[in-house]
């Protein structure tokens, strides 16, 4: 176990509250986007989220650290969810069809079949500040909340979270390469939304 | 397998716009990197793809993100402090 975390489940298990406040803070936005990807709405995420943490909190003095208290507390948060998840694949409808119009590429009798047209093509953003300013920080948080959970929950995992893949895999349950479609096209989607409001 | 020193195959933008996340996560084989590549060197088009990909990426990590309500976190804490009693 890391010294960070050795310290941490110390303090835990001490009753420290304020210890305690904040893992749940800075783990529960990651934790209701894993836990919804298994649910069907956001109040049955909160409530396995809040399960999972009382599990947590049950199971402190036997934690016997063999892994990092992250690792731990997302397991029971996994194990929380799909008892309580349903067994439809939804991920299959996620996962088709081109992530640009293809309106946008050239037909195939012209002499660059597939390239973009030139009245259609990317136009270049300008600095990259632009792109994080505020206002299309509010773009983009409409727009994730928008996603097909899966792909919000990759998204956000890796994006926002900085989650590695393969601990997204293993959270949400998914091959690296059905992860990399979902990011790929919660990406696109994004870029698309951003490109439709940029200047 | 492409040999070492062959000419890449060509990809049209259309396919190139599907293959960008394999290739920024490192999951292509090195002959389909080549062929990204040498599409990316002449097509100013696709590299501001590609731009706006990465500007879209570095740009959702400042999105502020959904938390658990107050009364979750109150429910939680109290919990907390009954065990430690």
């Amino acid at each position: 176990m890391p010294a960070d975390d050795v310290a941490l489940v110390d303090r835990l298990r001490a009753g420290d509250q304020a210890a305690f406040a904040a893992v749940v803070r800075q783990w529960s936005p990651a934790m209701l986007r894993v836990a919804r990807a298994y649910v069907r709405t956001h109040a049955s995420a909160e409530e396995v989220v809040q399960e999972a943490w009382l599990g947590v909190v049950r199971g402190l003095d036997g934690f016997e650290g063999r892994a990092e208290l992250r690792t731990w507390v997302f397991r029971i948060l996994v194990n929380t969810a799909r008892r309580r998840g349903r067994t439809d694949s939804r991920t299959n409808a996620e996962l088709g069809g081109p992530t640009v119009d293809p309106d946008r590429f050239r037909d195939d009798d012209d002499p660059y079949p597939g390239h973009w047209r030139p009245d259609a093509a990317p136009v270049d953003w300008g600095p990259e500040p632009v792109v994080l300013a505020a206002e299309f920080r509010c773009v983009l948080e409409r727009a994730l909340a928008e996603l097909p959970e899966r792909q919000r929950a990759v998204v956000e995992l890796r994006d926002i979270h900085g989650f590695d893949r393969e601990e997204v895999c293993r959270l949400l349950d998914l091959t690296e390469a059905n992860q990399r479609v979902l990011l790929h096209r919660g990406r696109a989607r994004l870029r698309g939304v951003l490109e439709g409001v940029l200047p | 397998m492409t040999q070492p020193g062959a000419t890449p195959r060509d990809i049209a933008c259309i396919e190139l716009v599907e293959m960008l996340t394999d290739y920024l996560e490192g999951a292509l084989p090195p002959s389909e990197v080549a062929a990204v590549e040498a599409h990316l060197d002449t097509c100013p088009l696709c590299r501001t793809y590609l731009a706006q990909m990465r500007a879209t990426i570095r740009a959702v990590g400042s999105v502020p993100v959904e938390t658990l309500s107050d009364e979750a976190y109150d429910t939680l804490l109290a919990a907390f402090r009954d065990r430690s009693r």
